[in-house]
């Protein structure tokens, strides 16, 4: 894929700085292999609907321009009245929010997406916000929509069982943890229910220079 | 609601005329030998078993949406570009090129100074001195899978002398013959990964018998131009034990394979090409059929072959790594050492193949098929699994291996003179969970069923699988020194698992909530979750709890035997061997053998379908000289 003007624009402000790795991207666009700008646009293409969510706050936010564009960052799925996995994913990430410090809402930004988007409201979400102990956490956003939406997001990040009937069953609901750089297209996942310390850890290894 | 292959919703119109095209297809190809055949001849059938350009027969069109392809449906996996089969040779992986020096020298304690990453210092360096030295880096570089797809930039490693390859060259290794591997880190930043790949490296020499801190364990990665040094003894198990000086000749390796293993990103940086045989010889597997077991020579006659199946997107033809898979990734092309559907120019005689599934979630059950006598059974022989030589040679119509296992086997071509037949992979598998049950799925059983009463086997009609290697045989006169296994050749024995065990422990592989595990607890580079005690026996018992999914398990530093499956031996006579990967079947409870000799460290023991494994389906476990009892760890 050609580089477009913004692209070659982007490029050409970083060549300055880094002439060699100016060349490197030069040559990988001509030998077939996708451009970091074109293989970003790929991933988000097939990743990330620019869908509109609500926050606790009744704030709107894209998901990708607003919430995944440039950012590290950890998604998961909750929804408030779960009574299983949720309360124990929501407080690890309590302590990983704590043993991430000020990184998070700086250079880390977390995300709880609504399972159960039409019992979640803004009201419902900030409630749910001020039971875990969550308020006032920079940084951390839990986000409700429309359930088509929601769901869609839900797919298309994976948060899916292969077994459909399994799938509808909101109790086995995926417990995992996505984190990510997007910029450097980057991306894992760790258990939910894992090492509070061992997920902060996994999370960091996203912040690199290059 | 119903969603297609990359979660878009779609009409019930349509997914059932997804479903449709699927059916088609199989009955199309069920219609019988005849027309089997003839669409074979009139070149309707591709080599790889589908229906070629016929569009409303593939439930794969391109989506221009994009998306993940993890739903399960029938044939869930992307389509990628259509490629043409058996156009283009199979290439032959370079061997690694030793240097005389290494500047700086190695150093026992991690030189930390010139930028080594190791986790401790060597345990027997001085006892082992390496004879050979290699200077390794690992490239991103470019490559032709395909002359139907554009170039791919991959990783993969050098010969040690600057010239790098995706899968990376072989290692000659020989018992007896210490060596040392500098291993760099000198991949791209990961603003230039193409889209997936972390450029952050630990080397796994897989099944090797080695010291702890050149195992490459997966919490040992390190970053760019920064490197390791990894000392590889090549001695037999027992040297220091049970077997001294030189160790028990039963425990002889032949075929391992590298690969990198940095924890949370194996399949990414696998699928990127990081992985690479290391043949293991000694005075009885010698790499010449004119000594020792007189097995086929290395390197014309014995051939090592790395499967890979992947998915390249459909509007850029570049590989694709599905990043949001939890469950398994399949691809719908199929490449051997390095070439989707190479062919081979072989001569009437035996050969031997080391056959390595790379994964990242595919098993192969391999035949040999004629395409001009579909109903013929074609027997080959199997010689070792895991890469450890069977007692004897067994003759068998297929072998079934998953993600890190090796089989090595022999074709006699004599019979085929002047016949092009074809390696084909005829077990069916939909999603990551692996093999669809021995007995098919039952209509409505699954989404994933064949919605009109068809149950499927998992083993497909001769013909209508993953054909992946064309063998074109010549038909001149050879010689031909191996030996014939027909003769019923002795290899090694298999050795005692009468001594009574220190412990047995139990590891329950399980899916929580999408979250793997093993007993209940996820991976954690910080958590050793029991101790070994030094050269002791030990029983593991391996206990699937995830129903219907397969786990290929691995367990390093050394190799088990399989007491039994459910409780009764196992049935197949291959598994009467040396493994260090056992397939945990469905529903399955196995029984392991071990005796843990000779090195001290750290060892993972994890699910080999390696995004299972990067998704905390691993365990990080000590070998020290006082072990514990801890039963469920």
């Amino acid at each position: 894929m050609e580089p477009s003007r913004r692209d070659l624009m982007r490029l050409a402000a970083i060549g300055s700085a880094a002439g060699a790795l100016l060349s490197g991207r030069a040559s990988a666009a001509t030998t077939g292999h996708d451009t970091g700008v074109a293989a970003r646009e790929r991933i988000r293409e097939r990743y990330f609907p620019d869908v509109i969510l609500t926050n606790q706050d009744g704030k709107k936010f894209r998901f990708y321009e607003d919430i995944v564009k440039d950012r590290i960052v950890t998604i998961n799925f909750f929804f408030s009245k779960c009574q299983d996995i949720c309360p124990l994913v929501t407080h690890n990430l309590t302590r990983v929010h704590q043993l991430l410090g000020d990184k998070v809402g700086r250079e880390i930004f977390m995300n709880s997406f609504s399972l159960k988007p039409e019992e979640d409201t803004p009201k419902q979400l900030r409630a749910f916000v001020k039971e875990h102990g969550v308020k006032g956490k920079p940084g951390w956003n839990f986000f409700t929509g429309k359930p088509e939406d929601l769901e869609l997001l839900r797919r298309k990040l994976g948060f899916t069982n292969p077994d459909p009937k399994l799938d509808q069953d909101i109790n086995q609901h995926i417990g995992n943890v996505r984190y990510g750089n997007e910029r450097l297209m980057l991306w894992g996942a760790c258990p939910g229910e894992a090492r509070p310390e061992f997920i902060a850890e996994s999370i960091n290894w996203m912040i690199r220079n290059d | 609601m119903y969603h297609n292959v990359y979660g878009n919703k779609v009409s019930r119109a349509r997914y059932k005329e997804m479903l449709n095209a699927a059916k088609n297809r199989r009955e199309l190809i069920a219609a019988g030998l005849t027309s089997r055949r003839d669409l074979w001849k009139m070149g309707l059938l591709t080599t790889a078993g589908t229906l070629l350009f016929k569009r409303g027969l593939s439930a794969q069109a391109p989506n221009p949406a994009g998306g993940s392809f993890n739903v399960c449906l029938v044939g869930n996996q992307a389509a990628s570009p259509p490629t043409r089969a058996f156009i283009e040779p199979l290439p032959i992986m370079p061997q690694m090129t030793p240097v005389p020096a290494l500047n700086p020298a190695h150093t026992l304690a991690p030189n930390t100074a010139a930028g080594e990453v190791r986790a401790a210092d060597d345990q027997a360096f001085t006892l082992f001195p390496p004879k050979l030295l290699y200077n390794v880096t690992q490239h991103a570089l470019n490559v032709s899978m395909s002359p139907d797809l554009p170039i791919q930039t991959v990783w993969g490693f050098d010969d040690s002398n600057g010239h790098a390859t995706s899968p990376g060259p072989t290692y000659v290794a020989h018992y007896g013959v210490p060596q040392l591997t500098r291993n760099w880190n000198g991949l791209p930043p990961a603003s230039q990964n193409g889209g997936f790949g972390m450029p952050s490296v630990s080397t796994h020499l897989h099944n090797s018998h080695n010291p702890s801190e050149s195992d490459g364990n997966p919490c040992d990665f390190y970053d760019q131009g920064h490197f390791c040094d990894q000392h590889y003894p090549n001695v037999l198990a027992g040297f220091s034990s049970t077997n001294p000086p030189f160790g028990d000749i039963n425990e002889s390796l032949s075929t391992l394979w590298y690969h990198d293993h940095r924890v949370d990103f194996t399949s990414q940086n696998t699928y990127k090409g990081l992985v690479g045989f290391y043949l293991l010889f000694n005075q009885f597997d010698t790499g010449n059929e004119f000594t020792g077991f007189h097995l086929p020579s290395y390197p014309q006659f014995d051939i090592p072959l790395v499967f890979a199946d992947r998915v390249f997107d459909p509007s850029s033809g570049l590989l694709a790594f599905d990043l949001f898979n939890l469950d398994g990734i399949l691809g719908d092309k199929f490449l051997v050492n390095g070439k989707i559907q190479p062919f081979f120019n072989v001569q009437p005689r035996r050969y031997r193949f080391r056959l390595l599934d790379t994964g990242p979630s595919r098993f192969y059950e391999y035949f040999l098929t004629d395409p001009n006598n579909l109903s013929a059974v074609n027997p080959f022989w199997v010689i070792a699994n895991d890469g450890n030589l069977l007692p004897n040679p067994v003759q068998v119509q297929s072998v079934r291996i998953g993600p890190a296992e090796r089989v090595d086997i022999i074709i006699d071509f004599s019979k085929f003179a002047g016949k092009t037949i074809y390696l084909e992979n005829r077990l069916l598998q939909i999603n990551g969970m692996g093999p669809v049950p021995p007995q098919g799925f039952l209509p409505g059983q699954v989404e994933c069923s064949d919605p009109n009463g068809n149950v499927l086997s998992d083993i497909l009609p001769a013909g209508a699988g993953n054909l992946l290697l064309q063998f074109r045989v010549s038909d001149d006169a050879v010689r031909d020194n191996s030996v014939d296994p027909a003769t019923n050749p002795t290899f090694y024995q298999l050795p005692s698992t009468h001594a009574t065990p220190r412990v047995t422990r139990t590891f329950k592989f399980d899916r929580l909530n999408g979250q793997w595990s093993i007993n209940g607890q996820f991976m954690d580079c910080n958590n050793f979750r029991f101790t070994v005690q030094q050269n002791s026996v030990e029983n593991w018992i391996l206990v699937n709890a995830t129903g219907d999914w397969t786990h290929p398990v691995h367990i390093h530093l050394e190799e088990h035997q399989i007491l039994s499956r459910n409780r009764v031996p196992p049935s197949l006579p291959i598994e009467h061997s040396r493994k260090d990967v056992t397939r945990l079947q469905q529903n399955e409870r196995v029984l392991l053998f071990f005796r843990f000799r000779d090195w001290l460290g750290k060892y993972p023991i994890h699910c080999h379908n390696v995004v299972h494994e990067d998704h905390a389906m691993m365990a990080l476990w000590h070998v020290q000289p006082t072990g514990d009892t801890v039963e469920n760890p």
